[in-house]
């Protein structure tokens, strides 16, 4: 009661006092937020300090005015344009999307990484986001230090790090090496303990990206089991995910984020259906913008099928995948890898062009390359796929570059037994083992004679 | 609506409100936030040191080594050979207790003008007050000056050179080159961000400003009437300062203080700068 009355007392001395009152019900709210980039001007390597000096020298105002980035003249984009959403406090919101859609600007931005040009975001208590797992860890460092700093890196005092060690080291699992330089620790190692960090985090509103692309799957699960937690809690999390079904588990409230706007705010179910038909308009051919700042990049897919670009296939014909891409830099020790999803979302095959571990030592000059991925007939059943291809760096979990569910097909019944029967049989996919039946021994007429009456029985 | 009663139930403690705006153009920066994450700026700094001389053989040895090697070089170039007058100490004293502060000075330039370009990682992937890199950068040199000063008493010692009262102006004026670090330092790593010449200048700037500080010679070489160009240089001051701290001779109090305003305004430049650009740095970077 009492706290109550001071609490009124000090909304009407306080100076937002109707934001105050507004914010409440809201854990974070996000109001008409846009962002604009500059295309080209910023990223290409023109703007040299020699430049800008003998720019000013020749004038001064514009030149000036040009670096500030305040010229007309330049080519601009909104890669996010009056984004406006509330979540409560509690909630778990998806933010779902494809690549481009503005999913990372809206990340970067609630994470005050980079600031938006217009709207205003507002949240009350500690945001911590995690963009990434293992921020700021130095590999020269152990892994007790590189707790520390880690934790310090996502805004944990000492002593609350110091009260947490032993349970980030325990779910981390890394108990022995503790005092070794993290460099020598196992991939598998590494990301563990740098999600072990920020597990421990404790915010009140919690943003995640794809940290859960990385791990195995059964740290996968830990991760989610976690997150859960978090959200049981009742703290509010932002959770951004190509992970449909991890959003689907997780989350209370879903936000269809296309070209930059948000399109939709609704329950899980709804946004997710509408992601997916979104996409349904068979596209079997993707071209992507160029950015000059990726190592590597796809710049197009391709589906065909008798060497004709085709959106339709027979389950029982072969048909083919071309990745266009082209590589400005090799990161050492990626590959590029292609998911086909089912309808439900769920992948049914995973490939990579390389087969062997030792291939990922394996370097690719610059220049631009294209990749032709053949599935064999009788994979894949009837249904509607979609594509995901990547380029990614297994050991370090970097995706270098990403186009999810750039291009689909639909695969019709060629005429399998199960189509003639008619027999409504769902099954994943259309591999067909081989049968080999031959009669082993022929029995003689008589066993069958016995048998006869017994069966007689049954059928009675 | 089960959402509305969810709000209800996790009514929580009025916490910090924070709100995110566009910024742009000049404007202060929030030293609430850098106060804050000042454990942040320890935690950056102690593994600058720690990391400085991991996996190297001869590990710390590396702060003995680098400056007495630069004394002995000094000392018999421009000591013996170009017989620069020491203002009555040993040459080699006097050059140390000048290369003191310079050697820090310089290496807090340099590793604080790259520091900005080195985080790109960190900076793209978390937030937290940017400035705290170039001074996480300048405050990791800090241990190795404190290790150049036993070198330093060690040859006081073995030149016969007396300690006095005046070494206790020593903190003030090393407070002051921290100062004139920071402010340049700031400075010069906004500036990498965006104009990466500067990993070029930087090196060079520091070698050409070496010889307009009276590291290897002392203030008494300049002739009087162009002295008032040696005290548009705050370091050369300080260099000045520290000789008279460690050495014992008479402090030049006016110049010390026209260089604390130098520093100041430095300072004030270049963290005015680094706010100006530093929401900028992560579309730049």
């Amino acid at each position: 009661m009492l706290r109550g009355t001071v609490g009124v007392i000090r909304g009407l001395f306080s100076e937002k006092r109707n934001i105050g009152v507004f914010l409440s019900q809201f854990a974070l709210t996000v109001k008409d937020l846009s962002k604009q980039y500059v295309l080209g001007a910023e990223n290409i390597p023109q703007q040299t300090f020699r430049e800008m000096l003998t720019g000013l020298a020749q004038n001064p105002l514009r030149r000036l005015r040009r670096l500030q980035g305040r010229s007309k003249q330049q080519e601009t984009f909104w890669a996010l344009k009056d984004i406006s959403f509330e979540v409560r406090p509690g909630e778990v919101l998806g933010i779902i999307g494809r690549n481009g859609a503005g999913k990372s600007t809206l990340l970067k931005i609630l994470s005050r990484i980079t600031a938006p040009t217009t709207g205003e975001i507002q949240y009350h208590g500690r945001l911590a986001s995690l963009l990434e797992v293992g921020t700021g860890f130095h590999p020269e460092l152990s892994g007790r230090e590189n707790i520390f700093i880690n934790g310090a890196i996502l805004g944990m005092a000492k002593a609350e790090i110091r009260r947490k060690f032993d349970e980030i080291v325990d779910f981390a699992g890394i108990e022995q090496f503790l005092d070794t330089p993290v460099k020598r620790y196992s991939s598998g190692m590494y990301v563990r303990l740098a999600f072990a960090v920020a597990a421990h985090l404790d915010p009140d509103i919690l943003v995640v990206d794809e940290v859960l692309a990385v791990g195995d799957a059964e740290f996968q699960k830990k991760c989610i089991g976690k997150l859960q937690e978090v959200a049981g809690q009742g703290r509010t999390v932002l959770f951004v995910s190509h992970n449909l079904g991890a959003v689907t588990r997780l989350c209370t409230r879903a936000v269809l984020l296309e070209e930059g706007k948000c399109v939709l705010d609704a329950s899980v179910a709804e946004t997710i259906n509408t992601y997916l038909s979104s996409t349904d308009t068979c596209k079997n051919e993707k071209q992507f913008s160029l950015l000059t700042d990726k190592p590597v990049q796809l710049t197009g897919v391709n589906l065909v099928q008798h060497d004709e670009r085709s959106p339709i296939g027979l389950h029982n014909e072969s048909f083919a995948l071309d990745i266009f891409w082209r590589v400005v830099s090799w990161p050492l020790g990626s590959y590029i890898c292609v998911d086909m999803l089912n309808s439900s979302g769920q992948c049914v095959i995973w490939s990579c062009d390389i087969s062997s571990v030792a291939e990922m030592k394996n370097e690719r000059k610059a220049g631009s390359y294209k990749s032709r991925v053949t599935v064999p007939s009788n994979i894949l059943s009837p249904g509607r796929y979609y594509f995901t291809v990547a380029v990614y760096s297994p050991e370090t979990g970097i995706v270098h570059d990403v186009a999810e569910r750039t291009v689909s097909l639909d695969i019709l019944d060629g005429g399998s037994l199960l189509a003639l029967l008619g027999v409504h049989k769902k099954v994943l996919t259309a591999v067909q083992p081989i049968w080999s039946t031959k009669l082993i021994e022929e029995y003689p007429l008589k066993t069958q004679k016995a048998q006869k009456p017994e069966v007689a029985e049954t059928v009675q | 609506m089960p959402s509305c009663s969810l709000s209800t139930k996790h009514k929580q403690p009025v916490r910090k409100l924070t709100t995110i705006r566009p910024r742009s153009g000049w404007h202060w920066l929030n030293f609430r936030e850098i106060w804050e994450a000042r454990e942040l700026l320890l935690v950056f700094t102690a593994r600058d040191i720690k990391v400085r001389y991991k996996q190297t053989v001869l590990g710390a040895a590396w702060a003995v080594i680098q400056p007495l090697t630069t004394m002995i070089i000094f000392t018999v170039i421009f000591g013996r050979l170009a017989k620069i007058p020491s203002e009555g100490f040993p040459y080699p004293v006097f050059v140390y207790a000048g290369l003191l502060p310079w050697t820090f000075f310089a290496n807090a330039l340099s590793s604080s003008g790259n520091s900005l370009v080195g985080a790109a990682h960190l900076i793209s992937k978390v937030y937290f007050p940017r400035l705290i890199i170039p001074i996480s950068s300048v405050g990791a040199g800090v241990v190795d000056l404190l290790i150049s000063t036993v070198i330093l008493l060690m040859l006081m010692v073995f030149f016969h050179v007396p300690l006095t009262m005046h070494i206790l102006a020593a903190p003030f004026l090393l407070l002051g080159v921290i100062t004139t670090a920071l402010g340049v330092g700031t400075l010069l790593a906004a500036l990498t961000v965006s104009y990466r010449d500067f990993r070029f200048v930087i090196p060079f700037m520091i070698q050409i400003w070496m010889y307009m500080t009276p590291v290897v010679y002392g203030v008494g070489f300049i002739p009087e009437k162009y002295r008032w160009l040696l005290m548009l240089n705050p370091m050369s001051g300080y260099i000045d300062g520290f000789r008279a701290a460690f050495l014992g001779k008479p402090f030049h109090v006016m110049s010390l203080a026209f260089s604390a305003c130098v520093s100041c305004v430095l300072l004030c430049l270049g963290a005015a700068y680094f706010a100006k650009v530093e929401r900028r740095f992560v579309d730049v970077i």
